[in-house]
């Protein structure tokens, strides 16, 4: 059953088209990434998921339920979260911190007025934070800034932070943009053992093929703000129409 | 205690101690003396200091936690001062429900400035943070007196007349501000030998009143709501893509600040019965900016202290004047005397914004984090020598090996 339908989504921005007539299923519980060169439109797609663009025409359903003219908290409670391009995480704030937030975003919603709890006393809250340091190996960096984090592990919290709140369908945008092969290497590793530990559906927009080809189920090229083919990763390797939508017409 | 950790708690009775021993800290120097001046322990200054303490720690609930710079917060001052004096008038000269009106609203008033001003952040709800509060003070220096409408008094200030109604004033109730029937301006002195304490009743309701709600704002501070507050500040784009609504998040840290405003408002408005619309100037909502900056902005005792600071100098730098001056420097050579006074001269009675200034700058530039920061480097570097001379000994016998 596909947990995602994104149906005859369209988008302009001015003269640009830069979505139209997107069709795409994302299937539950499987790695789907999308692809396509520069300008392809993939950024402006996941916009459109996830409430920062409003589509002109077309619906998105997540689990039969429109999100169309949702703000973003309202679909992350949903059960959608998102990585970014860039880790987004709570600098100034402590990577406990940082962990606890969405935790009690989870339980208590989008607003709560707990102005005189103390936080060391939501055992609970603190408990499950604890237990997902542990699982991102984040556990001996608990007091440090998020801020001054290295790379590799503002992107690991910000993974952490989006599976605290166990999501339905996890949304990266260009989670290995600017890494290192190491640090690249290490994401791949992350993703894949969160794609066989949990009943998760990963959407993955993304550049480099090493990671999309090691991850996907199922690949969508994009290209000019249309889907033009999706497939199988072997299927989509040798594709005449991706060849050529990333090299030209001379290849 | 009080569900505070150990840090919080010697923190929260420090400050106890600190505002219940004022009477004696802020009088160190004997009657008469030469450095009688700088002694601050009046009921006036003292008063004025718990009051602005309470202005400021509202303040640092907005801006220390969620970075929201409002430029308007006097006019919640205001608005608490005036309906304080309204109570006085319609009710009786009790303070308790002026201040309990104060307080509503205050924070009534802040909701609804609040809820238009948050439709913009950074500068933007700097300014219309500050059109709001210009608004506030036009509308209570003119607009709202006139003879068929008077809710403010206009530049003459609301107060108390003998023709109000003052339904609940009971006949042998005082004639000014009390609190069931101790009025605020009882002053008991105690002298022991040169030296005079006062011991004022208003600074003590001011002073039980202070330490509650830093109480209140050290729980804020430490609570999940506190931590979202710090979230908002660091990255809304992360929060509203963690499920989080922060618009009502700030506007709950605004309404906050906002009553904590009114209750400083009707608190000057309980020490003394009258409410001007200079109370609600752009000039008293920088001041409070300033307060919390110099103090540490985001710390908990930072705001008390810079409100403290400023209160000080403005109260008893502004004093000294040029006879001082020379008073202080006749063992100087008559030329030399007068050339030091003419230095000097610049920098105190009406130019004590002079010297906060260059002290404000100094405080930005090297202790970003205010007076606080600078304790903390203090405390930091005691702490290290001390280590340093522990150390020493044991190192002698190292080298043995």
């Amino acid at each position: 059953m596909a947990i995602l339908r994104v149906k005859d989504v369209s988008k302009r921005f001015g003269g640009l088209k830069a979505l139209t007539d997107v069709n795409l299923n994302i299937e539950e519980n499987s790695v789907h990434a999308i692809i396509g060169p520069n300008g392809a439109g993939k950024s402006t797609l996941l916009n459109c998921l996830v409430g920062k663009l409003m589509p002109d025409t077309g619906s998105v359903l997540f689990n039969n339920n429109s999100v169309l003219g949702l703000e973003p908290f309202q679909i992350n409670q949903m059960g959608i979260s998102r990585v970014f391009q860039t880790p987004e995480i709570f600098g100034e704030l402590t990577v406990m911190e940082n962990m606890l937030i969405p935790i009690f975003a989870m339980r208590d919603g989008a607003f709560r007025m707990h102005a005189y709890e103390t936080i060391a006393n939501e055992r609970e809250v603190v408990e499950q934070a604890e237990v997902m340091l542990e699982e991102m190996n984040m556990a001996d960096k608990r007091e440090m800034h998020a801020a001054s984090l290295s790379r590799g592990d503002k992107r690991r919290l910000e993974i952490g932070m989006c599976l605290s709140q166990n999501p339905r369908l996890l949304l990266l945008d260009e989670p290995t943009a600017g890494m290192a092969r190491a640090d690249t290497n290490n994401t791949i590793d992350l993703l894949k053992q969160i794609k066989d530990e949990r009943d998760i559906t990963i959407a993955i927009i993304e550049h480099d093929m090493h990671v999309v080809f090691s991850l996907a189920e199922r690949i969508t090229v994009l290209a000019q703000g249309t889907p033009l083919v999706e497939d199988t990763p072997e299927k989509i390797r040798g594709h005449p129409k991706v060849r050529e939508a990333y090299l030209g017409e001379a290849a | 205690m009080l569900g505070l950790n150990k840090k919080d708690t010697s923190l929260l009775i420090v400050v106890a101690l600190l505002t219940l021993l004022a009477p004696f800290i802020l009088n160190p120097f004997p009657e008469g003396s030469a450095m009688a001046q700088f002694n601050a322990g009046y009921p006036d200054l003292m008063q004025r200091f718990v009051i602005f303490g309470i202005f400021a720690i509202g303040f640092n609930i907005l801006f220390g936690l969620t970075g929201y710079l409002s430029f308007g917060h006097a006019a919640f001052l205001g608005v608490g001062s005036y309906s304080a004096v309204w109570m006085f008038k319609l009710l009786s000269y009790n303070v308790i429900p002026a201040i309990a009106l104060s307080v509503v609203v205050a924070g009534l008033f802040s909701l609804l400035i609040g809820f238009i001003s948050l439709r913009r952040s950074g500068i933007y709800f700097s300014i219309l943070t500050l059109a709001f509060a210009q608004m506030s003070f036009a509308l209570a220096y003119s607009v709202l007196s006139n003879p068929k409408f008077n809710l403010t008094n206009g530049e003459t200030g609301l107060q108390v007349y003998a023709d109000d109604p003052q339904i609940l004033q009971g006949a042998n109730a005082p004639d000014l501000p009390h609190l069931f029937g101790l009025p605020m301006r009882a002053t008991y002195t105690m002298d022991v030998g040169a030296w005079s304490f006062d011991f004022n009743a208003g600074y003590y309701l001011c002073a039980v009143i202070m330490m509650a709600v830093f109480y209140l704002s050290i729980r804020i501070f430490r609570s999940p709501f506190g931590m979202m507050l710090r979230a908002v500040k660091s990255n809304q784009q992360r929060m509203n893509y963690t499920g989080l609504n922060s618009k009502p998040y700030t506007l709950a840290a605004f309404v906050i600040s906002g009553m904590y405003a009114g209750l400083a408002g009707g608190l000057m408005a309980a020490m003394d019965p009258l409410a001007g619309a200079e109370r609600m100037q752009w000039t008293a909502s920088g001041e409070v900016v300033l307060m919390t900056i110099l103090g540490g902005t985001g710390t908990l005792i930072g705001p008390v202290l810079g409100a403290g600071f400023i209160k000080y100098f403005e109260n008893i730098f502004s004093k000294i004047n040029d006879n001082v001056l020379h008073s202080w420097f006749a063992f100087l050579p008559d030329g030399l005397e007068d050339a030091v006074v003419f230095v000097i001269h610049p920098f105190i009675g009406k130019g004590w914004h002079l010297t906060l200034g260059i002290l404000f700058m100094l405080v930005v530039i090297y202790l970003p984090g205010g007076l606080v920061e600078g304790g903390q480097r203090l405390l930091k570097r005691f702490k290290r020598k001390k280590k340093d001379t522990d150390d020493a000994p044991s190192g002698k016998t190292e080298p043995a090996e």
